[in-house]
């Protein structure tokens, strides 16, 4: 293969092809003074082998060539790098991801996972290592910034149909990134060792202890006790203790982030490989000219890579010059420019909002409240009415349903158009409105009334009864229901889907805002934190 | 130069004794990969547990007033002497293990999510799935009362001395 560079190296080399030429007996000697001057700019140009990006050619190799930027095309459609089309989320938690990479490490220099050592160790990085409390509180904003983003940019892949195909097994793909995301706030959650931290992970894994209900009801948990071999898996013990911060420690620092790192490179190279960001065809009916190249640029080299050569859809390059930009440098500008916006937030809120640390872990006295991080609490109100079906159950049903979205829903329809139009609008806030009605009014008479154990009629029912019907699988039913009606009202599953989204998205804010604000000690109901009752 | 060198039938698969081994090739190594992928995940199942001596010694039973109970925190353990005998209640919540304080009328109340026991441990409020864990006693050859923190008795169960 040619280098496409040799036309423009040519130049770089005349000096000292002049040399050569206008001494005929050529001096080593000569040569090795010239090369060394000349060999900062040799090493500059072996690094970044084309000139300046300034004709159309170098600013495609700028992108083509460069290991960081060649998960982009050299060309973006205009549409694909507005901030209106995405609102950058996916950069914004991806910028996050490696913010947290970076204090993660930073941290590491001075944590000691061990539970006589590691709360006095957060003291230390709190008090006395330079930057370290900084460094900590970044961590923490961004680790709920990026639990935060991965749930607002789910939100714009779902409205703007962006899980249709080809893009279905790219939104599965974002489903695992979306419970690796938790799963690495979860195990960063016990690492402070503080009394917070111990009691919500106690709470955390007798949660996945609960498939225990399910076994005792049937009878055989002597023989086959997931939910406890589950719970033993995760602490490595029966109670939280030195095996269980261990085992917590190496999923935080190692499995979970070369996990979600492998997955972020797979969703990302099936943005390529679906076609670039789903965008409507409207997107293309107003044309601006083919950008017009300047005159002196060189000429293309070739026009066809191999993929030019196969048959069929995929890789679904999708891209003619009308429309689109060079990504160097219009897009890498737009990326960085959120990466700068994001990078400035955390480190502000780190400067002024100090992560929380209550006291050493306590395993004598829980805390009380014992409250897990805001994005767990919609969970943890749930849990309040049933431990297997708030903790596991609808979080899978719920996980699974998002996921089979993409394959239950194949209406074709154009994609990057918020709520698929007018109708969507409408059926989105028509289910805002229902589940925020079916929510509200179970939260009210829950606290108002109790359930079924606080009724004389139902005292005694078995816990099943209480497992199979309580508030949180009523609305699983709820919902359910009404997304089938959407479905048989408007005859179209897409319409169906917004709705079954939209019922999942407002039912966890609510409960979230909910869990967050007013409950209280004893899990009690309290218009806010200055009506709870004082020790 | 035939016209339909890329036809189907050309590609038409035949079961070959090629073809036969070459899938039992592929799966025994898919196989080999599994069951050793198993084998490898067994290692984070322990076999002992650091809290593997859940035998408590709780001091000698003539040291407990008949009609008194005793709390041992570092076991989470409510001892109870009556005139029948002993029972020990476990303060660990069966909702998700949280820790059950004991109010002033002896029932119990879990502050994580408001699961409310009765003085002998049933449930009577609250998502607890099932009652406080009743731990079983027994009498250690040199006559201490001893509880078994990961061992369970039937509710009512008094241990008589």
């Amino acid at each position: 293969m040619t280098n496409p560079n040799e036309t423009l190296n040519k130049k770089s080399d005349s000096n000292s092809d002049g040399v050569d030429q206008s001494s005929s007996e050529s001096n080593a000697i000569k040569d090795f003074i010239s090369n060394l001057k000349s060999s900062p700019k040799e090493f500059k140009d072996s690094v970044v082998r084309h000139g300046k990006p300034t004709s159309s050619r170098a600013k495609s190799q700028a992108v083509f060539t460069n290991f960081f930027l060649h998960i982009l095309p050299v060309r973006m459609h205009v549409r694909s790098i507005k901030a209106t089309t995405t609102l950058g989320l996916g950069v914004v938690t991806f910028v996050l991801f490696i913010i947290l990479c970076f204090t993660g490490v930073l941290l590491m220099v001075y944590y000691k996972p061990s539970v006589d050592q590691a709360y006095d160790s957060m003291l230390d990085i709190s008090n006395v290592v330079p930057t370290g409390r900084w460094m900590r509180n970044v961590h923490r904003w961004a680790a709920h910034g990026m639990v935060a983003c991965v749930i607002l940019h789910m939100a714009r892949a779902f409205y703007t149909s962006a899980y249709k195909k080809p893009r279905q097994f790219n939104w599965v793909v974002g489903m695992i990134l979306f419970c690796l995301t938790l799963g690495l706030s979860f195990t960063g959650y016990l690492l402070p060792w503080d009394q917070l931290a111990f009691w919500a992970v106690t709470i955390g894994a007798n949660i996945a202890q609960s498939p225990r209900e399910l076994t005792d009801a049937l009878g055989v948990t002597q023989w086959f006790d997931i939910g406890g071999m589950q719970k033993e898996v995760l602490l490595g013990a029966h109670y939280v203790g030195q095996e269980a911060l261990t085992r917590f420690y190496v999923l935080h620092v190692m499995v979970l982030p070369v996990l979600t790192a492998i997955f972020i490179a797979i969703h990302f190279w099936r943005i390529r490989k679906d076609g670039g960001l789903a965008r409507p065809a409207s997107a293309d009916e107003v044309t601006t000219s083919v950008p017009s190249v300047p005159s002196d640029d060189p000429p293309p080299l070739k026009t066809w890579g191999l993929m030019g050569l196969m048959k069929g859809k995929t890789p679904a390059v999708n891209l003619e010059l009308k429309n689109t930009v060079t990504t160097w440098p219009n897009a890498v500008y737009v990326i960085g420019a959120a990466s700068m916006i994001t990078v400035l937030c955390v480190v502000l809120l780190g400067v002024f909002f100090d992560a929380p640390l209550s006291e050493k872990a306590n395993p004598a006295v829980p805390e009380n409240p014992a409250k897990a991080p805001w994005y767990f609490l919609g969970l943890q109100e749930l849990v309040s009415y049933s431990a297997l079906m708030g903790g596991v159950g609808i979080p899978i049903i719920v996980m699974l349903g998002l996921a089979l979205v993409p394959y239950l829903d194949r209406e074709k329809e154009e994609t990057g158009i918020w709520f698929s139009g007018k109708r969507g609008r409408r059926v989105a806030l028509y289910s805002a409105l229902f589940t925020a009605g079916v929510v509200l009014f179970m939260l009210w008479f829950t606290v108002s009334f109790g359930w079924l154990r606080n009724w004389e009629a139902t005292a005694d029912v078995p816990q099943m009864v209480i497992s199979i019907f309580n508030p949180g699988t009523i609305y699983v039913v709820l919902f359910a229901a009404w997304s089938i009606g959407v479905v048989k009202k408007t005859n179209s599953t897409r319409m169906g889907a917004i709705a079954l989204f939209t019922c999942f998205l407002v039912s966890f804010l609510i409960l979230t805002y909910f869990a967050t604000v007013h409950r209280g000690p004893n899990w009690d109901f309290y218009w806010s934190e200055s009506d709870w009752p004082v020790h | 130069m035939p016209d339909n060198i890329y036809s189907s039938e050309r590609f038409k698969p035949e079961k070959t004794r090629r073809d036969f081994l070459g899938l039992a090739a592929v799966w025994s190594a898919i196989t080999a990969f599994v069951v050793a992928l198993l084998g490898a995940m067994r290692l984070p199942m322990p076999s002992v547990f650091p809290e593997s001596n859940s035998q408590i010694k709780l001091g000698s039973p003539k040291d407990f007033i008949v009609g008194s109970s005793t709390y041992f925190p570092q076991q989470r353990l409510w001892v109870y002497r009556t005139e029948e005998g002993f029972f020990a209640l476990s303060s660990v919540c069966t909702h998700l293990g949280c820790i059950a304080e004991r109010q002033t009328d002896n029932t119990f109340f879990c502050p994580c999510h408001g699961s409310a026991f009765s003085e002998l441990g049933d449930v009577v409020g609250g998502p607890a799935p099932k009652g406080l864990t009743w731990v079983a006693l027994s009498i250690s050859p040199e006559g201490q009362l001893v509880a078994d923190t990961l061992k369970e008795v039937d509710t009512g169960a008094i241990f008589k001395v």
